[in-house]
C-alpha cells in the first residue's frame, strides 16, 4: 500500500515538473519539442539521480556498518571529481564514456580507502565513522581544489562540485540510465547486502561470499556516484537522509525497503529541484543548495530524536 | 625544558618574520615598511587569534580534535554577514564604516555562539563525538544557508559577500586592523589572565570542581573570547578550516606541557611560523597560485585522520 501511495505522489511530482518552467506550455506552439528536449530529460534525470543515490547510500551504510555515512560526503563523490579533473588535465579530448570510466575507477579507489580506514576504527564508536568520512572527503576535496588551482581549472571543477539540473538536455543525460540499471540490478542481490550489514562473521556463517559481495557493493556505490557526478554534479544528503527515514518507518530488510528507498529518494530530489525552480522564479537555485539546507535539518533531527526501539 | 622550546620557537617565528619583510625587497623601504608591515601585522593577529581560540576550545571541551572552525564558528560569521547584506542591501552595508559592520557582526556572532554552542555543550558534554558531528553538520547548514541566500541576492550585491566567504592571505582587509588589533589584544590578555584557571579546567569537570574551579561559568567566559577571536580572524582573512587543528596538534607534540602559560605562547608562535613562513614560501619562493589556506587544509585534514587512527589504537 505504502509503495502505491509513494508512486502516486511521484507521478504527480513528475507531471508538475514537466509544467514548471519559464516558458508556459499552454501558450507556446513549440511546447512538445520543449518537453522532449528539456523538461522530460530534466525530470527523468532528477528521478534517476534521487533513486540511485538513495540506493547507493543504503548500500554504503551496510558496507561501512554505520547509519551516518553516504557516498557524496565520504570520499566517493570527491574521488569521482578527482577522476574528472585528471582526465581533463592529461587527456582533454577523451570521450564522455572514458571520463565516466575513469571517474568510476577513482571513485572506487577512494571509497575502498574509506572502508580500509573504517575497518581500523573501533566498532563501538558509531559517531567516529561519519566524522572520519567527512574529514576524508574534505581532504580529497581540498586535494582536488589544489590540483585545480595549479592548472587553472577551478571554475571548471566547480561545475561538478555542486550539482544542478539546469544544464540537463536531451543527449546530455543518457549516461544516467546506466545508474538506473545498476540500481535496479542491485535489487536482485539486496538480501545479500542486508546480510553484509550484520558483519563479517555472521555473513560467513550464513554462507555468504563476503569479499565478493563487499566488492560488488563498492562497485554499485562507485558507479552510481561517479555517473551522477559526471552528469549532474555532487548532490549531498540524499544517500544519507532517505535510507535513514525508511529504516525508521519500515525496518532494515533491504529487499522489502529498497523500492521505497528508491521512490522516496526520487521524490525528494525532484521536489527539491521543483522548489529550486520556483523559489526565485524565473531564476534557479541549485538542487544541491536546497538539499543542503533541508538535509542538514533532517540529519540533526535524526541525530537527536530518540530512537523508538533500542538501537 | 618548555622554556628552551619556547625560545627556539620564538627564534623560528622571528626568522619567518624577518624573511617575510626582507626577501626579494626591490622597492624602497619607505614603501615596503608600511606595505608589508600592515600585512605582516594582520597575519600575526590572525595566527594568534586562531591558535588561541582553538587551544581554549580544546581545553574547555577536553578533547584534542575539536576546533571552532570544525564546529562551524567561522561559517556562522559568514552567514551573519550574508544575512546583513540580504536584509539591508549591499549599498547600506557598504555605506556603513567597515569597523562598525565588523563590531555588529562580531557581537551577533558572540550571541549566536553562546546560544547555540553553549546549549549544545551543556546538553552533550558527555557524548563528545555526537557533539563534533553536530558541529560539523551545523557548519554544512550554515554554508548551505549562506549559498542559498547568496543565490537570492542580486549579483551585484553578491560580490560584497564573495570577498568575505573565501580565505585570502594576499588581500587582507587592512582597514579593519585599527579596530581588530586592540580587540584581539584585549581578548588575548583576558585569555592569558585565565591561564591558571584553564590548567585546572583541563583536568576535567569533576577534578576542577573539587579544586574550587567550577568549569561552567568559565566555559561561558571562554566561549565569548573564542567567538571574538574567530570574528577577528574571519573578518581579516575569511574562514580557514584546519589551520587551528594543525597548529595546536603540532604544539602539543613540540611543547608537551600541561600548563597554559607554556601552551598559549607556544601555539601562537607555531601559528605565526606556519602562516608567515608559509606565505613567504608561497609568495616569494615557489610563486604558487594556490592559496595557503588550501595547502593548510590538506595538511590539517591529514593530521586529523592521523590523530584519530593513532589515538584509537592506544
Amino acid at each position: 500500500m505504502r509503495i502505491l501511495t509513494a508512486l502516486a505522489i511521484l507521478l504527480a511530482l513528475s507531471v508538475l515538473s514537466l509544467f514548471v518552467g519559464v516558458i508556459d506550455l499552454s501558450t507556446d506552439a513549440e511546447a512538445w519539442s520543449l518537453v522532449a528536449v528539456s523538461r522530460f530529460p530534466r525530470t527523468a534525470a532528477a528521478l534517476i539521480t534521487g533513486a540511485s543515490l538513495a540506493v547507493a547510500g543504503a548500500i554504503m551504510q551496510l558496507l561501512a556498518r554505520n547509519r551516518f555515512v553516504e557516498p557524496m560526503t565520504a570520499g566517493t563523490g570527491q574521488g569521482a571529481a578527482l577522476g574528472i579533473l585528471l582526465v581533463t588535465i592529461f587527456a582533454p579530448s577523451a570521450s564522455l564514456g572514458m571520463k565516466m570510466l575513469l571517474a568510476s575507477s577513482t571513485a572506487l579507489i577512494t571509497s575502498f580507502g574509506f572502508l580500509v580506514i573504517v575497518r581500523r576504527l573501533p566498532v563501538t564508536q558509531h559517531i567516529l565513522v561519519p566524522l572520519v568520512g567527512l574529514v576524508y572527503g574534505g581532504l580529497i576535496g581540498a586535494g582536488v581544489t589544489f590540483v585545480a588551482f595549479q592548472s587553472d581549472l577551478l571554475q571548471y571543477i566547480e561545475i561538478w562540485m555542486s550539482g544542478e539540473f539546469s544544464g540537463i538536455l536531451q543527449g546530455r543525460y543518457e549516461l544516467l540510465w546506466i545508474a538506473a540499471i545498476v540500481a535496479i540490478a542491485s535489487y536482485l542481490v539486496a538480501d545479500q547486502f542486508a546480510i553484509l550489514g550484520m558483519g563479517k562473521s555472521v555473513s560467513l556463517n550464513l554462507g555468504l561470499n563476503y569479499d565478493h559481495i563487499v566488492l560488488l557493493g563498492l562497485l554499485v556505490v562507485s558507479v552510481v556516484t561517479a555517473l551522477t557526478v559526471v552528469v549532474v554534479g555532487m548532490i549531498p544528503f540524499v544517500g544519507l537522509v532517505v535510507p535513514n527515514i525508511v529504516s525508521r518507518l519500515m525496518g532494515d530488510d533491504l529487499r522489502s525497503t529498497l523500492p521505497t528507498i528508491a521512490a522516496l529518494g526520487a521524490g525528494l530530489v525532484l521536489a527539491c529541484d521543483i522548489a529550486g525552480r520556483l523559489v526565485r522564479y524565473p531564476f534557479e537555485i541549485p538542487v544541491g543548495t536546497i538539499l543542503g539546507v533541508i538535509g542538514t535539518c533532517v540529519f540533526l533531527w535524526l541525530l537527536f530524536a530518540k530512537p523508538r526501539h533500542a538501537a | 625544558m618548555p622554556r628552551n622550546r619556547l625560545i627556539a620557537l620564538a627564534c623560528l617565528a622571528a626568522v619567518c618574520v624577518v624573511l617575510y619583510m626582507t626577501l626579494a625587497a626591490r622597492a624602497p623601504w619607505s614603501f615596503l615598511l608600511p606595505f608589508r608591515g600592515t600585512k605582516l601585522l594582520a597575519l600575526i593577529l590572525v595566527a594568534t587569534s586562531i591558535s588561541t581560540a582553538t587551544l581554549l576550545f580544546q581545553t574547555i571541551t577536553q578533547n584534542r580534535i575539536l576546533t571552532p572552525s570544525i564546529m562551524g564558528f567561522d561559517a556562522l560569521y559568514v552567514l551573519i554577514f550574508t544575512l546583513a547584506v540580504f536584509f539591508l542591501g549591499s549599498q547600506a552595508v557598504m555605506r556603513l564604516p567597515p569597523q562598525m559592520v565588523f563590531l555588529v557582526t562580531c557581537g551577533t556572532l558572540v550571541l549566536a555562539a553562546l546560544l547555540l554552542f553553549g546549549l549544545l555543550l551543556r546538553r552533550n558534554a558527555k557524548d563528545l563525538f555526537q557533539l563534533i558531528l553536530t558541529g560539523i553538520i551545523f557548519g554544512v547548514l550554515f554554508r548551505s544557508l549562506t549559498s542559498f541566500l547568496q543565490r537570492m541576492i542580486d549579483p551585484n550585491e553578491f560580490a560584497t559577500i564573495q570577498v568575505a566567504s573565501y580565505a585570502r592571505f594576499n588581500d587582507i582587509e587592512t582597514d579593519l586592523l585599527i579596530i581588530a588589533a586592540p580587540i584581539t589584544v584585549i581578548a588575548l590578555v583576558l585569555a592569558w589572565r585565565r591561564r591558571d584557571a584553564l590548567d585546572v579546567i583541563a583536568l576535567g569537570p569533576d577534578l576542577a570542581t573539587n579544586l574550587g574551579e567550577p568549569p561552567l561559568p568559565r566555559q561561558w567566559e571562554v566561549l565569548i573570547l573564542i567567538a571574538v577571536l574567530v570574528s577577528v580572524s574571519t573578518a581579516l582573512v575569511g574562514p580557514v578550516a584546519f589551520l587551528g587543528l594543525l597548529v595546536v596538534s603540532v604544539t602539543y607534540v613540540l611543547v608537551p606541557s600541561p600548563h597554559h602559560r607554556h601552551l598559549l605562547p607556544a601555539a601562537a608562535l607555531v601559528s605565526i611560523s606556519v602562516l608567515v613562513g608559509g606565505q613567504t614560501i608561497l609568495e616569494r619562493g615557489l610563486s604558487l597560485s594556490t592559496p595557503l589556506s588550501v595547502i593548510v587544509d590538506v595538511l590539517g585534514g591529514a593530521v586529523f585522520l592521523f590523530l584519530i587512527l593513532k589515538g584509537k589504537r592506544i
